[in-house]
């Protein structure tokens, strides 16, 4: 059976716009969404809440949340908040 | 959860788990902050807080109806203003300090989500005090103020908080409990993103803090005692301690509680104390305070007065006072729950005592500290520097105050430089994890980022070594009124004495002490003691083979240093840089050791080891310090050229042992290598030759000068577990060492060789390189060989070829030891080769089965060319 995968980047100035088009696009069926993190050098509180919102989307519909080019500094912010399990990390 | 907690509504679990994952979310994106970011949000903190200082004192009072307007705003600019002054140029993000000439980088770690209950009697200096340190070190906080103070904490945390927000500090990162109630407390405390509990207060919060079981600063009850001493500027004294207790009222936990004033100026203080506003009470007034203000039942103070003037409190209790009294002045007797006075009170009454003498005075002021003080403060008022050092050593407190207020003096900063702080750690004497004033280093966890580092190493050898024919000659240039010479009786007897004597400087008195041919007992040292002192030597001569150097080593050592203790010198250690017992550097008398040696392998005319046998306990004692090493070596063959072929043998495997052991040895230098390769080579060549044709003056020459050359490397790198097998098999079974040692020699290249089953921890070696050092020892005696383990096979093989030409026995089984009589002696063996100093520098870490299977290899012998080309 195919995946249907979307993949788009993620720009520093847009991270909780960015988590909110794909929380739309998981509501919207896509199966596995690919978030390009590599121009975002660090995360905010509103961030890490929609990236919450994007993880528990992500279980309610069985998909899967890649994100690629994740800094360490953010993987940390991810770490610390048990986030990190949640998601697929591409580098 | 608790029993408390388990009564909270699920509503309000919910309100708490917001407020922690909001701190837990704040916290999390603050890693990512920069050391600037920090300080651009902490220098408007400050400002706001020095701005709403008296606004926030205005509310703690309208609140709490607890201590000084005045008093509270400045505890309020102290919190912001000399904190910051304090914390602004510290370094709390990414490497905060560095030690280079350690290796040593220490960076900060953030905790996270910092849980903090603060007191009724400093709420919203504490609140400052915290919040400041709490973004400094990028940490979140929740705050949980006392119920009667929560308004204004309330308002103190959010003035903190829309600052920080503003200048970038991350949403959430500082919030309080509303309402707060024990069940709160009690979840807050043990809910598992709380990384850290803050609990300034009463004893209750604080010991509910450290039975969490979470990592706590708990900061809570003191009773400072005050020692007044007859020394002290008794008019700085009075003024300071009224300041102190007045301040805020008395509710600085580390303000002063009992005075203890020497009994010469008694009087003359409380005068002063009464001229500046202190009412002294008479023994019934005394009595009257105790009964109102302490509660009997509990032995603490009553809430009623705390924070309270001393008119309003004497007019709650019906004292009569002066409308100007700032103090009351209670006389004590004694200390404990009978004198109810003796105990912390949180309001402008102190009690005093009058002590009879010094020690009298310290006793009290201890019984003071141990009646609820432990830890906290303690002050003392005293311009003799021995009583300020007794009373800071039989006073367990955080902050003992010297000359100043305890109050404001335990806060940092003003008439100290203490590090300034709202919270006293108390140590264990109070039930806290610190003694320090609170900081933001307890804020951080401090990782330590330590780099490899590299010990000095050193290549010591003795002064002037005179080597060739008739080195002797050199004798004439060392003047001496009186010399020693030890010897034994063979060489005294072929004459080796006398061509001694014709060498030393004309008017040199001599004495010969002759000692047996065996290793040196403590009774034949004593013996060479004794001539020495008899005759005031100041020079010795040892003239023999190892045996005979060593005893006049340790003779000098006894000699120069009378008290050396033996049995502490010969004490087992690691590194000689860190062994427990030193040597004595101090010397009564001065003496020259010049050694000469008789033999071509024990090397102790250079080395600075000697054994001495012990024999009324059965074993021996190594002494290894380079004090021992001689001053002169004077190494002439023509002291070796009678020497015996099978000593000539012996004594040669010893140098070579020396040689490759230390070669190998982890504490193997370039220094040491080109000592130790250099003498491979030429017992390689000479040995057989000296050991065949014994008149062959170069083949002596250059085995004598081996000797040397090996025994300046293991004097340096030491040896290794050949030696401490031969030592172990040949104290055992009674073989001459050299010969022990060839009975191992081939297997233990074989087992360094091998890929160890345990390194040797070793800070000087950057990989395993035993193998490919026995491989350049083949190549430097051009044995051949394309792979290193074929170059260690032939260095196995070329050492057992030279044994074989020297004729010694290839197995313990040729020496006639049946393998009945063996093998029960192995497991003694084994023990005590593992106790042999020798080891520590061998490349290879021996397991106590791997030193088995070494004394079994050597029982049967060959063999381990085989073995050998199993190497790494």
């Amino acid at each position: 059976m195919a995946t249907n995968s979307l993949s788009f980047k993620v720009s520093p100035e847009g991270v909780v716009p960015g988590l909110k088009e794909a929380l739309a696009k998981l509501n919207g069926a896509q199966c596995e969404v690919v978030l390009d993190f590599s121009s975002v050098l660090r995360i905010g509180p509103k961030a890490l809440r929609a990236m919450e919102s994007l993880a528990s989307a992500a279980d309610e519909k069985a998909s899967k949340v890649v994100l690629r080019g994740v800094n360490v500094s953010v993987y940390r912010v991810l770490k610390l908040m048990q986030l990190a399990r949640r998601f697929s990390f591409l580098t | 959860m608790t029993q408390e907690a388990a009564s909270l509504s699920e509503e309000r679990i919910a309100y708490l788990e917001r407020l922690v994952h909001q701190a837990k979310t704040a916290a999390a994106v603050f890693t990512q902050y920069t050391q600037e970011e920090v300080d651009r949000i902490v220098k408007p903190m400050v400002s706001a807080a020095m701005e709403q200082a008296q606004y926030l004192a205005r509310l703690a009072i309208e609140e709490t109806k607890l201590g000084v307007l005045e008093d509270k705003a400045i505890k309020n600019m102290v919190a912001a203003e000399f904190v910051y002054n304090y914390v602004k140029d510290k370094p709390t993000v990414g490497v905060i300090r560095e030690f280079p000439e350690r290796g040593l980088v220490e960076v900060a770690e953030p905790i996270g989500v910092i849980f903090s209950l603060t007191p009724i009697t400093n709420p919203t200096a504490t609140v400052i005090f915290k919040c400041i340190m709490a973004i400094k070190t990028r940490n979140a906080m929740v705050f949980s103020p006392h119920p009667k103070a929560w308004h204004c904490c309330h308002e103190a945390v959010r003035i903190m908080a829309e600052t920080a927000l503003k200048h970038g500090a991350p949403e959430g990162v500082f919030t309080c409990v509303e309402s707060s109630t024990l069940a709160d407390n009690a979840y807050l405390m043990h809910h598992k993103d709380v990384r850290l509990i803050d609990a300034t207060g009463g004893p209750g919060v604080v010991k509910a803090a450290y039975s969490s079981g979470k990592p706590a600063l708990g900061v809570g009850a003191g009773n400072t005692p005050v020692y007044l001493e007859k020394t002290a500027d008794l008019d700085m004294a009075v003024v300071d301690i009224i300041t102190s207790k007045t301040f805020d009222n008395g509710t600085i936990c580390a303000s002063e509680q009992t005075v203890v004033i020497d009994d010469e100026i008694y009087d003359r203080v409380l005068k002063k104390f009464a001229e500046l506003g202190t009412h002294i009470c008479n023994e019934k007034e005394a009595e009257l305070l105790g009964r109102t203000l302490i509660d009997p039942e509990t032995g603490f103070q009553r809430p009623m007065a705390v924070g309270q003037k001393a008119v309003d409190i004497a007019r709650a209790v019906g004292l009569a006072v002066k409308p100007d009294t700032k103090l009351l002045m209670a006389p004590i007797h004694g200390v404990g729950r009978e004198h109810p006075l003796s105990v912390e009170k949180l309001f402008p009454l102190l009690a005093v005592y009058r002590a009879k003498s010094v020690d009298e005075a310290l006793k009290v002021c201890v019984d003071v500290n141990h009646l609820g003080g432990l830890g906290h403060t303690a002050v003392v008022f005293s311009r003799n520097d021995e009583v300020i050092r007794k009373f800071s050593e039989v006073i367990n407190a955080g902050r003992i105050i010297v000359n100043s207020p305890g109050s404001i003096g335990a806060i940092g900063g003003i008439y100290n430089d203490m590090v300034p702080t709202l919270s006293f750690g108390c140590g264990t004497g109070g039930g806290n994890s610190t003694t320090d004033n609170v900081n933001v280093y307890h804020y951080l966890n401090i990782k330590r980022v330590a780099r490899r580092t590299q010990a000095p190493m050193w290549f010591r050898v003795p002064n002037q070594i005179y080597f060739n024919m008739n080195a002797v000659q050199n004798l004439r240039q060392f003047p001496s009124r009186s010399t020693i010479i030890v010897t034994n009786p063979v060489l005294e007897q072929i004459g080796h004495v006398d061509v001694v004597r014709r060498n030393l400087p004309p008017q040199t008195m001599v004495h010969v002490t002759v000692i047996p041919e065996a290793e040196p007992e403590m009774k034949v040292v004593m013996q060479g003691l004794e001539a020495l002192q008899f005759y005031k030597a100041d020079q010795i001569i040892a003239l023999g083979g190892g045996s005979v150097i060593d005893a006049a080593k340790i003779m000098k050592l006894k000699y120069e240093s009378p008290e050396a203790d033996l049995d502490e010198l010969g004490a087992p250690f690691l590194d000689i840089r860190k062994r427990v017992f030193q040597y004595p550097v101090e010397k009564t008398n001065r003496l020259r050791l010049i050694a000469i040696s008789t033999t071509s392998g024990t090397g102790s005319e250079v080395s600075p080891f000697a054994v001495l046998l012990d024999k009324e306990r059965g074993r021996k004692i190594t002494l290894a310090d380079y004090s021992l090493s001689p001053d002169v070596a004077i190494v002439d063959p023509q002291f070796v050229l009678s020497m015996p072929k099978g000593l000539t043998a012996d004594t040669g495997i010893d140098c070579l042992t020396h040689a490759l052991e230390a070669g190998v040895s982890v504490y193997a230098s370039p220094y040491t290598d080109a000592n130790a390769m250099q003498a491979i080579r030429l017992v390689f060549k000479y040995l057989p030759i000296a050991y065949e044709h014994p008149g062959d003056e170069e083949a002596r020459t250059m085995m004598h000068n081996a000797a040397c050359i090996a025994a300046l490397a293991f004097s340096n790198a030491s040896v290794g577990v050949n030696h401490a097998l031969a030592h172990a098999f040949g104290a055992r079974f009674g073989i001459a060492h050299g010969r022990a040692n060839a009975l191992m020699l081939p297997h233990v290249i074989a087992y360094n060789a091998a890929v160890p089953t345990k390194f040797m921890p070793s800070p000087h070696q950057r990989a395993y390189t035993a193998h490919k050092k026995y491989a350049m020892m083949a190549d430097l005696l051009g044995l051949g060989g394309d792979t290193i383990a074929e170059k260690v096979k032939n260095l196995v093989a070329a050492t057992e070829q030279l044994l074989d030409r020297l004729e010694v026995p290839r197995s313990i089984a040729e020496l006639g030891i049946s393998k009945e009589e063996f093998e029960p002696a192995v497991p003694d063996l084994v023990k005590i080769a593992f106790d042999d100093p020798s080891w520590p520098t061998n490349p290879r870490m021996p397991l106590l089965s791997e030193l088995a299977d070494l004394f079994w290899e050597a029982y049967r012998g060959r063999g381990t060319a085989k073995a050998a080309t199993k190497a790494a």
